[in-house]
């Protein structure tokens, strides 16, 4: 089944406690390949690799189908930075 | 009869496989499941690993889960990861593409490399790069 940038994105802010989500179909619309930045709070002091898990298990379902998957996950206070 | 022989060894088979990958993940200090050979990556993200280690001068071992579907569906449950391609280092899951590019980027990867004795190439030009300077 495929996926829009926009499910995927609406699902994520859902499950995750987000300042801001971007979501990136790069499949150019079978659904099969997104670019995700996650902001969020629930990553404060947990290290990259938890980060990550945490993201893949909301999209567990979906990774099944999703088969080119990358994300950027940063805390609120490292987005402010990166925008500084 | 017949049945019950066919299926016990089903069970074996699939009992075994964890076993197998926990022995393939402590191989080698690094040890890359990817799309392809690191000769001939197929798939960009494989790709990406392959060229980090290579910048670093890492000695890996690869296996390629297109040659082996149980080895594909298998990885991805030890790890309980969803992707490949996958990283470890000392048999610990250490992450996919985004996660290695991120420690290379942001040095992190020398730092690992070297908790299990291995020199970073990058090191080494950066030392010397220094000397010159000097």
């Amino acid at each position: 089944m495929p996926y829009s940038a926009d499910y995927i994105k609406n699902k994520l802010s859902d499950k995750l406690d987000t300042l801001h989500v971007e979501v990136v179909d790069e499949s150019d619309g079978c659904g099969g390949k997104f670019a995700v930045l996650v902001v969020s709070n629930a990553f404060v002091g947990k290290p990259l690799l938890q980060r990550h898990r945490l993201v893949n298990s909301v999209l567990e379902e979906e990774l099944k189908e999703i088969h080119a998957f990358s994300q950027k996950t940063l805390t609120p206070e490292e987005w402010e930075k990166r925008n500084a | 009869m017949f049945r019950t022989i066919r299926f016990a060894s089903l069970v074996r088979n699939f009992a075994t496989k964890p076993e197998e990958i926990g022995n393939l993940v402590k191989g080698n200090k690094v040890v890359v499941f990817m799309k392809g050979v690191p000769e001939e990556p197929r798939c960009g993200f494989s790709n990406a690993v392959v060229q980090i280690l290579r910048m670093h001068g890492v000695q890996y071992n690869a296996h390629d889960v297109l040659a082996d579907e149980e080895l594909r569906q298998g990885i991805k449950e030890f790890s309980n990861w969803p992707t490949i391609p996958q990283v470890y280092i000392n048999g610990e899951f250490v992450g996919g593409c985004d996660i290695m590019l991120q420690m290379h980027q942001n040095g992190e990867l020398i730092e690992e490399l070297k908790k299990v004795g291995i020199n970073s190439l990058l090191l080494e030009t950066a030392k010397e790069a220094d000397n010159t300077k000097k």
